[in-house]
């Protein structure tokens, strides 16, 4: 489905990514870790198309599509979802009315009308229910006084109205107390299918035991330096990423 | 003391009104207009060096050759431009000021509703007793030369406890071939326990020369009445105005302004200032302010609270484009009488353009002690972070930020009474960005 290879992206002229290769198939969910810096936030950005984030090298394919080439829109469009480290909060644009314009210029991209009223609200209320998303907040302005959690959960609701092919949860985990954790999770989790694929950014390997990744990848200096099974996060865990920096760093060396 | 003797309107206006003021029956009017025309012979057309000209300089405007009391031509005007969709209402359509009966609808009647050309309102009682007893007090040359030589307006009486059904909407064009400097003189009368709406659009004809227009319109709201007012200023680039407007409130009574202006018109000046005359009066100036090229649209306002237990609420919203200028300026007199007064005052600003600019000035002064009052004031610029936000969902950056200035102008526009008034509008602001 994604296929990224060497790629290289910078922030203000400074390099970040610095070659990065991945392969992600439809059905899987991709965990990347790393400690901070390593260039995982990037990433996302990068693969989402904010304008900060210049590419300077590299490719990347979503089902054999130049991601690179389309603008933010379109990458939504063609299936990609960010969601967003920081949501940002948007007073006078209510919830649903932003979600019911993001809806139908996707189906008109591909060719399709926009919902019927009551089919878009049937979809809203059983999306709701999925991601355990109050209705109150639905019907408020987009995250505005919203906690981190009720933002966070927001996106992941916003995920499963908008059914893409390719999730991107850009540290989702953090500023999440455990339930609100476990109900962002279970919601993922029920997204999960043969169709669409995950990857999962995060620094810590807890969200990794609610949302079980196929694959783990370490991400250090802009370059994935590991690759391996949920195993990988395990050991992350226990050996701590000063374990990753001092093996990869040798190697560097030698 | 002369300030612009070389300027080519004002050397024009005294030598075509000096001796030779318009004048009719009733000829009390013959020593207002004299008087009113000493006054602005003595101080003439202001300069940036005023206070309250200082960003919006007209010397450009008035130092070019205009054509005075042109005969309209009433040929062809086109008012596909000022039509609001699914608005109901009796339409008043005035040419370059001039009352334009076959385009107007007969409200003969209407009960308890006059509408006719102002020089028709001269031997009318109310019209003795209000016209120029409000605007003309305050320092503005512009009112002093209109009433010393307006020629056209409109005149508009609602009657002892009526209450209209529809909304009179009242269409401005300018349509002149030629370049001309109009002086139109509006008065609105509001009986005790009336209640109506006023919708007013400003239009420019295709084929219009450049033209100034000097409008200036008084406004009595009496006892335990209510009026909402618009201003929809959708004119081009061939139009510019100075537009005056001085409301006078009585006991109980509601006065509603919501002050919208587009891109087109070059120059726009609305003065708006409403005197809470009495006690209980509520008094709402909302503004929304969407420029673009190289407009220069300038809003003063002056909430003036006479009397005690009175309300006032402002907010206005710019958003500037390209090079365009906005100017906001909101004054707040709270007088010694006015005791638990309420006043807010609001001005957010939105710089869309890089090389757009924006001068607001609230002020407040307030000589009772006992009052409640607050104003704010923010400028900002586009949130690129929100346009991110909304185009990693699959929205178009063009509609992206439709829904980010809708969002901006929510507060003003949410405060709309009528709602096709408002989607209009919000159509506007769409169209104009």
């Amino acid at each position: 489905m994604l296929s990224i290879k060497n790629l290289h992206a910078s922030v203000d002229d400074k390099e970040i990514l610095k070659g990065l290769n991945l392969e992600v198939k439809a059905g899987e969910v991709h965990a990347i870790m790393g400690p901070n810096g390593s260039g995982k936030s990037t990433l996302g950005n990068v693969l989402a198309g904010r304008e900060a984030y210049e590419v300077t090298g590299g490719e990347v394919l979503l089902e054999g599509k130049d991601l690179l080439e389309l603008s933010p829109e379109d990458r939504a469009r063609e299936g990609v979802f960010l969601a967003f480290q920081y949501p940002v909060e948007i007073p006078g644009v209510s919830n649903i009315n932003f979600l019911k314009t993001a809806l139908n210029e996707i189906r008109a991209y591909k060719g399709l009308p926009p919902l019927e009223a009551r089919e878009f609200l049937n979809r809203v209320k059983e999306k709701q229910k999925l991601v355990e998303f109050d209705a109150k907040l639905a019907n408020r302005s987009l995250n505005e006084g919203f906690s981190g959690g009720e933002k966070k959960r927001n996106e992941i609701f916003q995920l499963a109205m908008l059914e893409p092919k390719l999730g991107i949860l850009d540290e989702t985990d953090s500023g999440l107390d455990i339930d609100a954790l476990r109900i962002v999770a279970r919601g993922v989790n029920q997204l999960r299918s043969q169709n669409n694929a995950f990857i999962v950014i995060t620094h810590y390997q807890r969200l990794l035991e609610y949302i079980v990744p196929d694959f783990v990848h370490v991400l250090y200096k802009g370059r994935i330096v590991r690759s391996g099974t949920k195993e990988l996060a395990l050991e992350l865990e226990e050996k701590g990423y000063d374990w990753i920096k001092d093996t990869v760093d040798a190697e560097g060396a030698a | 003391m002369i300030t612009q003797v070389s300027d080519s309107l004002y050397s024009q206006l005294i030598k075509t009104y000096g001796e030779n003021l318009p004048s009719a029956e009733p000829r009390s009017l013959d020593e207002i207009r004299k008087q009113a025309f000493e006054r602005f012979k003595r101080v003439g057309f202001p300069t940036v060096k005023h206070e309250d000209w200082k960003y919006t300089n007209v010397q450009p405007l008035v130092n070019q050759h205009y054509e005075l009391d042109v005969e309209p031509s009433f040929a062809a005007i086109d008012l596909n431009n000022a039509g609001i969709p699914r608005l109901d209402a009796y339409r008043v359509v005035l040419v370059d000021g001039k009352y334009h009966a076959g385009l107007s609808d007969d409200v003969s009647d209407v009960q308890g509703l006059s509408i006719m050309p102002i020089d028709q309102a001269f031997e009318r009682l109310c019209f003795a007793k209000y016209f120029a007893q409000f605007a003309d007090k305050t320092d503005n040359p512009f009112v002093a030369l209109n009433t010393a030589a307006f020629t056209s307006g409109l005149f508009i009486e609602v009657g002892k406890n009526t209450q209209l059904s529809k909304p009179v909407h009242i269409i401005h064009v300018s349509a002149a071939r030629q370049p001309v400097f109009n002086q139109v003189r509006n008065l609105y009368v509001m009986s005790a326990f009336a209640e109506a709406e006023i919708v007013e659009s400003f239009i420019t004809d295709d084929a219009a020369e450049r033209n100034l227009n000097n409008l200036v319109t008084e406004i009595m709201v009496r006892e335990q009445a209510k009026l909402q007012h618009y201003y929809l200023q959708t004119a081009t680039s061939q139009s510019s105005y100075l537009n005056h407007t001085e409301i006078y409130q009585e006991k109980h009574s509601l006065y509603n302004n919501y002050n919208c202006t587009f891109p087109g018109p070059a120059f726009v000046r609305n003065n708006i200032n409403v005197r809470l005359g009495d006690s209980e009066v509520e008094s709402h100036l909302y503004g929304i302010t969407l420029t673009a090229g190289n407009q220069l649209v300038d809003n003063h306002t002056i909430v003036d609270h006479l009397k005690p237990h009175c309300e006032s609420y402002e907010w206005y919203k710019n958003i500037t484009q390209d090079t365009s200028t906005a100017v906001f300026n909101g004054k707040i007199f709270v007088r010694t009488d006015a005791q638990k007064t309420n006043a807010f005052q609001q001005n957010n600003n939105m710089l869309i353009g890089e090389k757009s600019a924006v001068y607001t000035k609230p002020q407040l002064e307030i000589f009772a002690d006992d009052v409640k009052c607050s104003h704010g004031c923010t400028i900002g610029q586009f949130d690129n972070d929100a346009l991110f936000y909304l185009q990693a969902r699959g929205i178009s950056e063009a509609q992206a930020r439709i829904l980010l200035v809708h969002a901006f102008a929510f507060d003003v526009t949410s405060r709309f009474a009528n709602a096709t008034v408002r989607e209009y509008v919000e159509h506007l602001v769409e169209e104009g960005l």
